[in-house]
């Protein structure tokens, strides 16, 4: 039996997690509900263990040797971390952007059918829709639309990662985990990017790490701040930037330390 | 100031005069050998078999069989040796038990051939009962290639990027169907160069065909895996040290280490353009 549990409004809840690389402690007693359909951003100086927690929600520590998760994590009301709960179920629910673009040099139409066609997916005309819904959701369609065929290591970084971002909508997941998405690219494409986290907020949760704090600011509704491997702060957006309730968070957000 | 400069120099000449000596090796056997053999070349020394007690005639039986030989080991080698390095490289976790079976696989590389030819004679001809034939030399010569094939395999897969694995399995694909259908794909022209370079040392091995597979002289041609065959680098060593007419067949025998030769360094070119070709298109 999976363990079950429900929390009302919030699509993954993080309970009492410590979370170790061998014998470093990375996080210390997260405790966090992620909100659905909303924007959540982590926050925090490098090494706070924000990404950490990220990969943390698709099970992406899993592959790092020597790793340890204490606590539970509940996606849906039931705990990922169970030994019941296949990884790669919670994966294509679950899906990554990650920092580098990584598209596989395959070309660009390949690229969004591979996982779908991987998971039975195989009629021409429905792979031929799906890779047009989520290149246009991905804002790339025009620009794409007649070099399907070309390898996507053609084009350019910002164009990398939204097809990286088609690709992750593809498989149709819940939730989109976003680890500093934007960091690798020029202000245009990040331009580009934050307007399509806005839009995709209606029909996907997404949880964001940056070290922008500025990007933070306009993309998120909910603003996750760490220090040391501890959630130093977890409040509404609009509050952690105007007041938030602590001192330690002020300082960093307003750049006194960081 | 003059005494370091003198020693610059000094170490300069010794580094450029140790790669002359060894050019100047290499370059010197191919010239002897081809000076030599050059004069037995002939088609119908490539298509004839041999007559007159080996005096006369052609090296095609040996061919063949080195062909037949080269063929069986790679079918044996190739799928193991991949196999054996997708595990190392994609599912093993460092720990002691690894490392043994690490060091396992340099000391089989470390392995003289004789030792694989009597292990060949032990397992597959007498006891399997395979009998010396193109079966048990294939197997045998597999086994001495499978190091060289593990080796180059894992440095292929090591080097697919981390991040193409981490897409993947982000997509909610599974761990073997990444492996299948990314990680082995970007991998395939560095296994390929390294089994085909590990193929030309096969070629050339007389060791383990010896007790294995190799016939002292056989004119008709194998008709099953479960034949013995004449192969090339065998076929010198009788000529030259069994025979009873050695200064009789010395032409033949450089002809055919011409023809080994020209085999290997041809394998090997065929390595190095396929790998030139691979670089060119590869992206990342």
């Amino acid at each position: 039996m999976v363990d079950k549990l429900n929390h009302d409004g919030s699509i993954i809840a993080v309970e009492h997690v410590n979370f170790f690389y061998g014998t470093f402690k990375a996080l210390t007693d997260i405790h966090m509900l992620f909100k659905k359909n909303a924007v959540t951003a982590l926050i925090g100086p490098s090494g706070c263990g924000k990404s950490t927690l990220l990969r943390l929600l698709n099970r992406m520590n899993d592959l790092i040797d020597g790793t340890r998760v204490e606590g539970r994590v509940y996606f849906e009301g039931l705990n990922m971390y169970d030994p019941n709960i296949d990884p790669v179920e919670i994966r294509k629910k679950i899906g990554m952007v990650f920092q580098k673009p990584n598209p596989f040099p395959k070309s660009i139409y390949n690229n969004i059918v591979y996982g779908p066609k991987l998971t039975g997916m195989n009629n021409k005309n429905d792979l031929n829709a799906l890779v047009e819904k989520t290149l246009k959701q991905s804002v790339l369609w025009d620009e794409v639309k007649d070099i399907l065929d070309q390898s996507a290591l053609r084009l350019s970084g910002g164009q990398q990662q939204r097809l990286c971002i088609a690709r992750a909508l593809a498989m149709n997941p819940d939730v989109l985990l976003m680890d500093e998405p934007t960091s690798a690219l020029d202000p245009i494409s990040t331009a580009k990017i934050e307007e399509l986290i806005d839009e995709l907020k209606t029909d996907y949760t997404i949880i964001i790490v940056t070290h922008n704090m500025q990007q933070a600011a306009r993309v998120s509704d909910e603003t996750g701040f760490f220090y040391l491997g501890k959630l130093i702060e977890y409040n509404e957006t609009k509050k952690i930037f105007t007041k938030p309730d602590l001192k330690q968070t002020e300082d960093y957000i307003t750049g006194r330390f960081g | 100031m003059k005494w370091r400069y003198f020693k610059q120099h000094l170490f300069f000449w010794i580094v450029k005069a140790s790669i002359a000596l060894i050019a100047l090796s290499l370059g010197g056997l191919l010239v002897y050998i081809f000076v030599h053999g050059f004069s037995a070349l002939s088609w119908d020394f490539l298509t004839e078999p041999p007559r007159d007690a080996m005096t006369k005639g052609g090296i095609m039986p040996a061919i063949l069989g080195t062909f037949y030989l080269m063929t069986g080991a790679i079918i044996v080698a190739l799928p193991l040796g991949v196999m054996s390095a997708v595990y190392l490289s994609e599912y093993s976790k460092q720990n002691r038990i690894l490392r043994t079976i690490r060091i396992g696989i340099n000391c089989l590389a470390g392995v003289p051939s004789v030792v694989f030819g009597l292990f060949g004679l032990g397992l597959f001809v007498v006891y399997l009962k395979f009998g010396s034939s193109i079966l048990s030399g294939s197997l045998t010569l597999g086994i001495l290639i499978l190091p060289t094939i593990i080796g180059a395999s894992e440095e292929a897969l090591k080097s697919v990027p981390q991040t193409f694995r981490e897409a993947s399995l982000a997509l909610g694909v599974s761990k073997w169907q990444t492996i299948y259908r990314i990680v082995l794909p970007n991998a395939l022209p560095g296994i390929l160069t390294g089994s085909i370079l590990g193929l030309g040392r096969a070629a050339g091995e007389t060791a383990p065909i010896m007790f294995t597979a190799a016939a002292f002289f056989t004119a008709k041609l194998p008709t099953s895996i479960f034949d013995e065959v004449m192969a090339l680098p065998y076929h010198i060593y009788v000529l030259a040290t069994a025979g009873t007419r050695i200064e009789e067949t010395r032409p033949i025998q450089y002809g055919t280490a011409l023809v080994l030769i020209a085999l290997v360094l041809g394998i090997d070119l065929i390595a190095i353009l396929f790998r030139s070709y691979m670089r060119r298109r590869k992206s990342w």
